[in-house]
């Protein structure tokens, strides 16, 4: 058996973690297997601190973000959030979809960089706003389906503001 | 060479003792080397009390080679000899060069490798990496000088190298060889803004969000970094690997240049030697002009032209406007990357000696709305940081407590069908990474795939930088789409990648690990360093043995070090095993055979598998409650 993210932190499963509450362990893997501390050592070292450093790494990076965190969690519970088959939407979110993609195009084909910042923070909040009721709905009411379409919500914000992200950088 | 001495094991002759490590920044314009003594790191002068060392290379008419100081007092005799800025080639093809007919060298594609430059000089084709390598053997002399210990001898423990953060893989790699041409064994490249914040941070104290905005002579780059209880976490990276001071001179170059123009309309080109006296003129008035009004640059030209032109320091700032303004787009991109507002940065470190141009401490204090800390010398910081780094590296810092966190500055990816770039490890990843992704064939009965690595932020292939290209072949004939090639990208905390390809859906199993192609070869090395040497005898068997002995002497030392402090995590009997594989070891390199050596070196590690893993279990136990590491899958 091998040790999920959560063990390896030694955290809680739950969706609700502090930066700090993830910063603290992570810091102390890292202090001890970081390759920095293995420059003279063996081979085997060498390679087992890189493979060990790299884990820790990519737990720190799926638990830091809330999309991430909520997929990896739902998954350990046996539900695939993300599955193909899976992906069904409001209608109505389907809609705010579509005008904030809209909104996107119009800000870059305008070339207006303020209220493609504009647009970004708006969907920062939204993001925001899905991370408190993801809280409640996989830590509370334990409500794995609808947490699983939030969080299929929420990776589609993660993905419009990257793109948003994108278009401003083709501005500058 | 001198055989290695080997103690016995469990005699080793002074455990905690002090190992002498160095720090090098090795600069476009200026190089210096630095050490950790008596718990200060100190920037190392030479014998005439320069602490700073022109990136200047001048290959003599007898054969010599000069450099720093003499070699730039000679650039504008001799200039096609006299290579300065090498840096700027480093990794780098013939059509990467901007102003290629502004600079007064001899280029030329490389015979050693394809897609890189040589330049061509009395002494023959040198690559940068050969010329960088003349900097780097000239800060190992200092340093051994500086440290009383003999040259050449083996006392000098290694060396951190600082890059620019924003070097790309060729660039880093090219720094690597350059070291080992110099016969400098490289403990770590560390990024120059990262090891800037080293020494701000530990001098000052510092805690919070810092930004440091590093201009070169030849590259700008801009990290910002958390620190936290000696953890320095670089948070986003970006930059311009050929923007620098240089570019500033060369500015007033062109405007010098149209001056002349206009007073003499039939100008003819200008000889090396003029363009190099004026491109020196330029510095000189670039420099000038941070603390006064107006620069007068006066001298004449091999043709008997006089030049007596004044420069204001408004015109200079028009001048450059748009150079300033070209550092900014970076910093805000790393600045959107960290996901930070401007008032969540604490403080805004200057590094590199262009920042002392009025104009750029201007810009960066107009866009941060905060003054830049300018207490540290922009020229040794970076040093600096690179020795207390190096000096933990060797183990000399007994409290760990200096970790530093960096991330690789360009993403990665493979070519797919219609030249797009799929990205496997985005920008500004923390390093090590490593990335799997898996790919399909795309006609019936494909057994072989063509696999492109590229470097870059573009989405199309031809706007990024091409890695390497391999083939994976022996995929078993299937249906379009039915073969699972898993590709895995993996970064090491130097910033190399390495890049695994494996077909998994049959028995059969292809599999290819591959080193980006343009480093130097093997080959290649091996000629540049028995030229180095002169008549020297030194072969590539001589050297395959002399490597050999250096690895087997590392590993028998850690081993032996880790037996003496955890032996007791493994019972007797494999404690016993180990230990006859290092008495095997140290006969075999006594001897002359250096793959039998190298396959002594690859038991002796085999052997220690299990008690690496017990030693890596109990230290990260100890770091976190009890966690036992054999439930950690690696």
């Amino acid at each position: 058996m091998s040790l999920n993210y959560f063990q390896l932190f030694d955290l809680p499963e739950t969706f609700a973690l502090a930066l700090s509450t993830l910063e603290t362990p992570y810091r102390r893997i890292q202090a001890s297997a970081h390759p920095d501390r293995f420059v003279s050592a063996t081979p085997t070292e060498q390679r087992q601190s890189m493979q060990l450093a790299t884990l820790a790494n990519e737990a720190f990076l799926t638990l830091k973000n809330p999309a991430k965190r909520a997929e990896y969690l739902l998954g350990l519970k046996g539900i695939d959030s993300l599955n193909d088959s899976n992906t069904s939407m409001p209608a109505d979110f389907l809609m705010q979809q579509m005008e904030w993609r809209e909104a996107l195009e119009d800000a870059s084909m305008a070339k207006d960089t303020a209220s493609l910042e504009g647009l970004f923070d708006e969907m920062q909040a939204e993001g925001n706003r899905l991370t408190t009721v993801l809280t409640d709905l996989i830590d509370h009411k334990k409500d794995y389906p609808a947490a699983s379409e939030t969080t299929r919500k929420l990776v589609f914000i993660d993905k419009v503001c990257a793109d948003i992200q994108q278009a401003i950088e083709r501005l500058d | 060479m001198a055989l290695l001495q080997i103690s016995e094991p469990g005699q080793s002759a002074a455990p905690h003792q002090h190992k002498l490590a160095i720090g090098i920044d090795l600069g476009t314009t200026n190089s210096l080397v630095a050490t950790v003594k008596s718990g200060m790191a100190t920037v190392l002068q030479d014998e005439h009390g320069h602490a700073l060392l022109p990136s200047v290379v001048r290959y003599m008419p007898d054969g010599t080679v000069v450099v720093g100081h003499d070699a730039q007092a000679q650039q504008s005799v001799d200039p096609a000899n006299t290579i300065a800025s090498a840096k700027r080639f480093m990794g780098r093809a013939l059509s990467d060069i901007a102003n290629r007919a502004h600079i007064p060298y001899h280029f030329v594609d490389s015979t050693e490798q394809a897609g890189l430059l040589q330049l061509k000089t009395r002494a023959g084709l040198k690559t940068p990496i050969e010329i960088s390598a003349e900097i780097l053997k000239t800060l190992k002399a200092h340093a051994e000088k500086s440290l009383g210990i003999p040259a050449g001898s083996d006392e000098l423990t290694g060396a951190v190298i600082t890059v620019p953060a924003y070097f790309d893989d060729a660039q880093r790699q090219a720094t690597k060889d350059a070291a080992r041409l110099a016969g400098l064994n490289v403990l770590r490249l560390l990024n120059e803004p990262t090891a800037a914040a080293v020494a701000y941070g530990l001098d000052n104290a510092a805690e919070g969000t810092f930004v440091i905005y590093d201009l070169g002579g030849g590259t700008f780059d801009v990290s910002i970094l958390k620190l936290t209880q000696g953890v320095f976490e670089v948070l986003a990276t970006n930059g311009d690997s050929a923007l620098g001071g240089d570019d500033f001179d060369h500015r007033i170059y062109c405007w010098v240049l149209d001056k002349i123009r206009e007073a003499t309309p039939n100008f003819a080109p200008l000889s090396e030697q003029d363009t190099r006296l004026l491109l020196t003129k330029a510095r000189q008035a670039k420099e000038w002009l941070t603390d006064n009004h107006e620069a007068q640059i006066v001298c004449r030209l091999s043709n008997g032209v006089l030049v007596d032109v004044t420069l204001s320091a408004n015109e200079f700032v028009v001048l450059t406007e748009q150079l300033v303004q070209k550092t900014l787009s970076p910093t805000r991109k790393a600045m959107r990357d960290a996901q930070l507002n401007l008032d969540e940065i604490k403080g805004v470190v200057l590094v590199g000696g262009a920042t002392r141009m009025p104009q750029v401490r201007l810009a960066v204090e107009a866009y941060f709305k905060q003054t830049p800390l300018t207490n540290l010398d922009p020229d040794k910081v970076v040093a600096l940081g690179a020795a207390i780094q190096a000096n933990t590296l060797v183990g000399n810092r007994s409290d760990h407590d200096l970790l530093l966190l960096d991330v690789t500055p360009l993403s990665l990816g493979l070519e797919t069908m219609g030249g797009l770039v799929e990205r496997i490890i985005p920008r500004n990843s923390t390093l090590p990474v490593a990335r799997a992704q898996d790919f399909t064939t795309y006609k019936d009965g494909q057994t072989a795939m063509s696999i492109q690595v590229l470097q870059g932020e573009r989405e199309l292939v031809a706007d990024c930088r091409s890695l390497a290209r391999f083939e994976l072949r022996g995929i078993p004939a299937m249906a379009a789409g039915a073969a699972r090639i898993r590709v895995t990208f993996q970064v090491d905390a130097d910033g190399l990648l390495s890049v695994t390809a494996r077909e998994q859906t049959s028995g059969v199993e292809a599999h290819v690990v591959v080193k980006p192609s343009y480093g130097l070869s093997e080959e290649a090395i091996t000629r540049m360093l028995k030229s180095s040497f002169g008549s020297a005898e030194i072969d590539k068997k001589a050297r395959m043995i002399a490597e050999a002995r250096v690895n087997a002497g590392a590993i028998l030392s850690a081993v032996e070090l880790a037996l003496k402090h955890d032996g007791e995590l493994i019972t007797a009997d494999e404690q016993q095993a180990i230990q006859a594989e290092m008495v095997k070891l140290q006969t075999l390199s006594l001897g002359e055979d250096a793959v039998a050596i190298n396959q002594g070196v690859d038991q002796l590690n085999h052997a220690t598998e299990a008690f690496a893993a017990a030693r890596m279990n109990a230290s990260v136990s100890r770091a976190l409650s009890g966690k036992n590491l054999d439930e950690i899958k690696l």
